[in-house]
């Protein structure tokens, strides 16, 4: 439950969805909550280079985030530090993605973790994450239940 | 007074341990136990038990309230309630976005497609 994640099937083959993670071309057509502009996308996808990427919201905030390339693995794997740039949140986290060739294209599963830190690689080489993620439906579905007695 | 970030590190941080996720998850399953009814499905001593209770009880996930010789340790929704909130606002970046790379990414595809290659 330190993490979120989110799989998804894609109708492309992996290596088309690689470049769309970690090219500025691909990053300005999808990166962002809600279809508001990306700014500005800099990326230097090999182990150690940094991206930095603005973009503006549908409600007129602007919102910059960058990070460094921890893993970098054509067209399989992908694993960046995250932290948000200006007064946000100033935590910084960790994105791991992984891409598997399937039937129809690509499945992608896409993680965000907060605590990055020594504690949490120990953690992840251990391989918790079944429990893990098992336990944080079990609060997600609690918690969303709550929101709904108080809409 | 620790602030909202710090608050989160100490939650996660906390969260880590399978011992301590478990004990959560059953005190979320039911409302209060003692340390001994606690300790019972694990395979360590209640000193260790204890001390994960102390991790606890510091990232303020749980209270303790003692009765005569009894501790009932109850669970302390807040700190879990914003760790949640901090996932949920990713889960929002990341689902609209990863829909958006989906429908990017099979556009490449198609076209890839048409060009023969």
């Amino acid at each position: 439950m330190t993490s979120l994640t989110i799989v998804r099937r894609i109708a492309a083959r992996p290596s088309i969805v690689f470049d769309a993670l970690t090219t500025p071309e691909g990053i300005a057509c999808w990166w962002g909550p809600d279809g508001g502009p990306v700014l500005l996308a800099e990326t230097d996808p090999r182990v150690g280079g940094r991206f930095r990427i603005r973009f503006r919201t549908l409600d007129g905030s602007e919102h910059e985030s960058s990070g460094e390339y921890l893993e970098v693995v054509r067209p399989e794997r992908l694993a960046m530090s995250w932290r948000w740039v200006g007064g946000e949140d100033p935590g910084e986290s960790l994105v791991e993605i992984d891409l598997r060739a399937i039937a129809e294209g690509t499945k992608l599963t896409f993680t965000h973790s907060r605590l990055y830190d020594e504690e949490t690689r120990r953690s992840h080489e251990a391989g918790w994450n079944g429990a893990l993620d098992k336990l944080e439906r079990h609060f997600l579905a609690s918690s969303n239940g709550d929101r709904h007695d108080q809409a | 007074m620790v602030n909202h970030y710090e608050q989160l590190d100490r939650t996660f941080a906390a969260l880590v341990d399978p011992t301590r996720r478990a004990i959560l998850a059953r005190l979320e399953r039911e409302d209060g136990a003692s340390v001994s009814e606690l300790a019972r499905p694990f395979a360590i001593k209640l000193p260790a038990v204890m001390k994960h209770l102390d991790v606890l009880d510091d990232a303020g996930l749980i209270t303790r309230s003692k009765a005569g010789r009894t501790v009932t340790v109850r669970l302390s929704p807040g700190p879990m309630r914003e760790a949640m909130d901090w996932l949920r606002r990713y889960e929002r970046f990341w689902s609209g976005s990863l829909d958006r790379l989906a429908a990017y990414a099979e556009s490449k595809e198609a076209e890839a497609r048409k060009s023969g290659r």
